[in-house]
């Protein structure tokens, strides 16, 4: 043990690691709760997307527009102006433009839109056939939604989810520029900025775990889910 | 039970109008097996589908059980759909369900509680013979099986109609005479009506009362499934018949293999009804002073008795080839000179 902490002096001397578990929290909570959010909103709107387009159930020309209109300008605006541009935005939401929290509207406007249309793919792959047998047997519309369209869609929605989570967890990188802190803030401020590589080092071998375990999570579940 | 009258449906495509079923007027009784029998892009499919107003006419009505489904507010044309059980070519089957779970999906649909469903479910999982296949996934199914779940699920609000669209299309023969006799017995036991629409004669033949011929939206020639392959009208009609009653072998090329060989005549026998089981051969035999070489043959059984050609070589004086040809026709067996005289 001690060894290992020798080690670690020794390859990282100038990690301050009560900053850096700090640092590795903040991302975390930024990822976790702005996912949770995503999830929320980019299924509604992928569900929106899906429903109201042509032949689909709330078939809906105008909501399906804008939707569509909304989903893609958000979708192309890079993060690190977005972040910018809603600054405005989360002082009304959040109520203040520092910590951790600061980040989350700006990173759920931005992955939510990104998620909507994952969503909106793995509705389309849904064989149609099936909802047509569902109507068939004289099914509500609610009823073909939530036992039909998502669980037959559950492994495309999860995988979905495991690609915005990581995104999600790069843009974090970038919440560093409005002060909201993390992994990304750290190695930009204490490693980049004064030269402290091990720093930098460290805090991108800590994305990376992060990434790879959500990776594998995500793939674990698919898996599990998917009976086809 | 089902009234079709002046239905019609229209489809507005980019190339303009499509008349997929084309003024249909039709009566199916009460625990009949109804088959509608076309080529593709008939209008069958379509036709099925506006029974459950799947697809809404465009014109003309459907009756179903004294309902007329086109007048129904939303909710009552979902509990008439509950009533009317459907199955199709493709099965569709929910893949994220395991067989129990698919078969209680119109159960939970119509609120049927928990334990009543379990029930239900294990009653219809043995009246198709899925005895142990209960917790598979679709995907762990041969198409055949598939095929029952889908049976089973359209069964199980105990509807009073079962559509079947194309559903033995995509079996193998072995497995669809299964699913014939599973769909026949059915019929028998719980009297459902059942709607069926096909491209193959077989499935007519072996299971229908009644049959309608569609070509182009329009129901060309309908009908006994008997009278109809006895006196098919319609050129597409004799086609579909070929199908079940003719030798894989054509007339020609019967008349190349023994019309030069020394047989004065070759006699097509048709029969129709109960005459088949007759033994019209040992008579002519024993009765005339003629041999007799049966060449080729095929009977099928029809839900309204057998159906079927005989080709047989005649040899002996003219007379009595005269005489054997008026002895069959009093026997109810229609007789037609393939080669000779
Ligand atoms: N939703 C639709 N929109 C436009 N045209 C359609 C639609 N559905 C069917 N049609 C057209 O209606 C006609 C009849 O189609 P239908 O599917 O009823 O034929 P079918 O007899 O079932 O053929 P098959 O044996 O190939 O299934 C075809 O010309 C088809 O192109
Ligand atoms: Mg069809």
């Amino acid at each position: 043990m001690s060894k290992l902490i020798a080690g670690n002096i020794l390859l990282f001397p100038n990690v301050n690691w009560e900053n850096m578990w700090e640092a590795t929290q903040e991302t975390l909570y930024m990822s976790v709760v702005a996912l949770l959010f995503t999830f929320l909103f980019g299924l509604l709107l992928g569900l929106l997307l899906f429903l109201t387009d042509r032949g689909n159930l709330w078939e809906n020309r105008i909501i399906q527009g804008v939707t569509a209109a909304y989903v893609n300008v958000f979708r192309s605006i890079p993060f690190i102006i977005l972040i910018v541009l809603l600054i405005p935005f989360t002082r009304i939401v959040v109520g203040t433009m520092l910590g951790p929290s600061a980040a989350l509207p700006a990173l759920i406007i931005g992955a939510a839109p990104f998620y909507a249309r994952m969503v909106e793919i793995a509705l389309r792959e849904i064989d149609k056939g099936v909802i047509e047998a569902s109507k068939s047997m004289g099914a509500s519309n609610s009823q073909i939604i939530f036992k039909v369209l998502l669980p037959e869609s559950m492994p495309a929605l999860v995988s979905g989810l495991t690609v915005t989570a990581i995104a999600l967890v790069s843009y974090t990188a970038m919440a560093g520029v409005i002060g909201a802190g993390g992994l990304g803030d750290l190695a930009y401020r204490d490693g980049f900025q004064r030269r402290n590589t091990d720093i930098t080092l460290m805090a991108t071998l800590i994305v990376l775990v992060i990434v790879f375990i959500l990776q594998f999570i995500g793939d674990r579940l698919t898996n599990r889910l998917d009976k086809r | 039970m089902i009234n079709l009258s002046k239905l019609s449906k229209v489809f507005n495509t980019k190339d303009g109008k499509v008349t997929a079923v084309d003024n249909i007027d039709l009566t199916i009784d009460e625990g009949e097996i109804f088959g509608i029998i076309g080529y593709s892009g008939a209008g069958k499919s379509t036709l099925i589908r506006l029974l459950n107003m799947l697809e809404s006419p465009s014109e003309g009505s459907v009756t179903i059980a004294g309902k007329k489904m086109e007048d129904l507010s939303k909710r009552e044309l979902r509990e008439a759909r509950q009533e009317i059980g459907m199955i199709f070519q493709h099965f569709n089957l929910l893949w994220s369900r395991t067989v129990k779970d698919n078969i209680a999906f119109p159960l939970e649909i119509k609120g049927v509680p928990k334990e009543e469903r379990d029930k239900r479910v294990n009653e219809l999982i043995r009246l198709v013979g899925l005895e142990g296949r209960g917790g598979s996934y679709p995907s762990q199914l041969s198409g055949g099986q598939k095929q029952r779940v889908g049976i089973a699920r359209a069964l199980a609000n105990n509807p009073k109609v079962l559509l079947c669209d194309e559903a033995t299309s995509a079996l193998d023969p072995k497995t669809t005479d299964s699913i014939l006799d599973l769909l026949t017995d059915i019929n028998k036991n719980l009297g459902l009506t059942i709607v069926l629409i096909t491209h193959e004669m077989h499935v007519i033949r072996k299971i229908c009362h009644r049959v309608a011929v569609m070509e182009q939206g329009r129901v060309v020639e309908q009908g006994n499934v008997l009278d109809v392959f006895k006196r098919p009208k319609e050129d597409m009609t004799k086609e579909f018949v070929k199908q079940v009653t003719e030798p894989e072998e054509t007339e020609e090329t019967l008349k190349d293999l023994f019309g030069e060989e020394g047989i004065g005549h070759i006699l097509q026998l048709t029969f129709v009804g109960g005459d088949a089981k007759k033994p019209l051969i040992n008579n002519i035999v024993r009765s005339f002073d003629v041999t007799v070489n049966i060449l080729q043959g095929k009977i099928s059984q029809t839900q309204n008795g057998p159906y079927g050609s005989l080709f047989i070589g005649v040899d002996g004086e003219a007379s009595e080839i005269n005489r054997v040809k008026d002895y069959i026709r009093e026997q109810q067996v229609e007789v037609e000179v393939i080669h000779g005289e």
